[in-house]
């Protein structure tokens, strides 16, 4: 009998818990559906009394919100891919290969990861402006190309690659790139997917780097364009929900989609320590 | 070494090298000036930093920052821990709508949820006065009071955050073998005892993890009062990075900016080291 109200307790407490998590993000989108207005009215309604896409439809027409989806999705999917590439070739070799000095560098790379990007953020801005690539794409894509801790979880996992699988695919007289390539990637893949999708999320989120270097509107990401428009619609907050919707969304999705690579991965990083 | 190659020379280039640039220009007068032509920035020596403790605008950041740090660090690891044992509680059902539902907030793009909270603390219309008026308390000017603006900042942070060092946390309970209960409920130690006695200690090192990464974290403090507060009012959640970012970027006193970042990056460097010494003096 105290087991079941014990039980019962655990529910009840799990349940407030998870419905005032959710409430902000319940509350963003039934906001985002009421008519202009309604949203400052009292009492503040949790729900709309008649629903309307007005907001989602003035943000595509008076906005440019499918500019800033663009480039958000563009950015986000060229980071993924290529720091995908560049980091599971460095992980591998550290994983893998035996050359002078390689503990030594990893060591320094781990180290460094305490160092915050904010401190290379003013030298990066005047490196990518001098180059002209200042409210380009590839201002952004540059410091994203390769990350320490993707090069730290891959090596991770690809260091339960047996040797023997490799040196048997060397005994057949497979080339280097064709090992990376036919029998490590395709091993790696459940460590790629976390990293793909950690990446994704972290670009599609990030929000210092894109505002210092986005200087023209039509370059905003979604959170930039989202943050400036904010502080100027201070009012309308329907259509202001609308578009925070619209930033949420896609990554919410990805994550529900794909949430046993992405809380796998977290319960492995904190179990290396 | 075909391999290595592109990413030691993208860390290399656009890590590394910044990083010492950043070092150099902290000890310079990099303005506006010299971003057209970088010979008018000149060799100040320490100025910046004489001039970073004579800032009363810099104690404030730190303050902030501080407090933002010291208040929702322990209070988050704390819901983080609570909420990690109500999942790890033997429930029948419904485990993993309820992990999702707990961690969701941490997916969403920050911006976006603190224009929605930035709603949700309105004096007049805001969900949470309105959820307070019942339990009788008198609306509170969230953001607006010098105050509160912190507190809702930290608020806002726990709720955005916990989900993630509540799946880290249950990650090590479920590291602690459960022989260890069975013994302790056979020696008759209560659900408390067990508690004080064989899950703390056995998460030290889960939490120890957790708490360097939270404090690495919560120092770098940005977007929720860039959106929220715009660093007020009267400054009480200006935050270092924010300072940071508009001394460097709004008023390009770009090396007096870079002192800054430094001084970001001691912090950081200064309470990583302190916390891997505890962690290697408990032996784990």
């Amino acid at each position: 009998m105290k087991r079941h109200v014990g039980m019962a307790l655990v529910y009840a407490a799990l349940a407030v818990t998870a419905a005032v998590t959710l409430a902000p993000l319940v509350w963003m989108v039934s906001a985002s559906l009421m008519p202009t207005g309604q949203a400052s009215s009292f009492p503040p309604p949790f729900l709309p009394r008649q629903v309307t896409f007005e907001h989602y439809a003035s943000l595509f027409t008076r906005l440019n919100l499918a500019r800033y989806l663009f480039n958000s999705a563009l950015l986000a999917v060229a980071v993924t891919l290529i720091s995908l590439l560049v980091n599971s070739m460095a992980g591998y070799a550290f994983a893998k290969y035996r050359f002078r000095g390689r503990d030594p560098l990893f060591k320094l790379l781990i180290t460094s990861m305490v160092i915050p990007a904010q401190v290379t953020m003013l030298p990066l801005f005047l490196m990518l402006n001098k180059m002209g690539f200042i409210n380009s794409y590839i201002g952004v894509i540059i410091p994203g190309m390769a990350s320490i801790f993707g090069i730290f979880l891959i090596r991770q996992f690809a260091m339960s690659i047996p040797d023997s699988l490799i040196e048997a695919a060397r005994i057949d007289g497979a080339s280097d790139f064709r090992i990376y390539r036919s029998l490590i990637l395709p091993l790696c893949k459940p460590v790629l997917i976390t990293l793909a999708i950690f990446t994704f999320m972290g670009t599609w989120n990030d929000f210092l780097w894109p505002l210092i270097v986005m200087t023209d509107d039509s370059m905003y990401t979604l959170p930039v364009a989202l943050a400036t428009l904010s502080l100027e619609h201070v009012q309308d907050t329907e259509l202001m929900m609308a578009g925070s919707v619209m930033t949420v969304l896609p990554v919410l999705l990805l994550f529900v989609a794909l949430q046993k690579y992405y809380i796998g991965g977290i319960m492995a990083s904190g179990l290396k320590e | 070494m075909f391999f290595l190659t592109p990413a030691l020379a993208a860390i290399g280039v656009f890590f590394f090298v910044p990083v010492i640039a950043a070092f150099v220009m902290s000890f310079t007068d990099f303005d506006i000036y010299s971003l057209g032509k970088i010979q008018y920035a000149r060799f100040i020596g320490l100025r910046n930093y004489l001039q970073l403790v004579e800032d009363p605008l810099f104690w404030k950041a730190l303050r902030n920052t501080l407090y933002f740090l010291v208040v929702g660090g322990p209070l988050s690891i704390a819901v983080s821990l609570a909420a990690a044992l109500m999942l790890q509680a033997k429930l029948v059902r419904f485990t993993s709508f309820f992990r999702t539902a707990l961690f969701a907030p941490v997916v969403t793009t920050l911006v976006a949820v603190s224009v929605v909270w930035r709603f949700v603390y309105h004096p007049r219309y805001g969900l949470l006065n309105y959820a307070l008026s019942f339990v009788g308390v008198s609306p509170v000017d969230w953001l607006g009071d010098p105050q509160w603006a912190m507190p809702a900042i930290i608020l806002m942070a726990v709720w955005k955050n916990f989900g993630y060092n509540m799946i880290i946390f249950i990650a090590g309970l479920q590291n602690i073998p459960p022989q260890l209960y069975e013994a302790a409920a056979i020696d008759g130690a209560g659900r408390w005892q067990q508690f004080t006695m064989i899950t703390i200690p056995m998460l030290a090192p889960t939490t120890l993890f957790i708490s360097i990464i939270t404090m690495i974290g919560y120092f770098q403090l940005f977007a929720e009062p860039y959106v929220m507060t715009q660093g007020g009012p009267l400054n009480s959640t200006l935050s270092i990075v924010l300072l940071m970012y508009q001394q460097g970027f709004r008023w390009w006193n770009m090396g007096y900016s870079a002192a800054l970042a430094f001084v970001l990056f001691v912090f950081i460097l200064v309470a990583s080291v302190l916390q891997s010494r505890l962690q290697k003096r408990f032996g784990t």
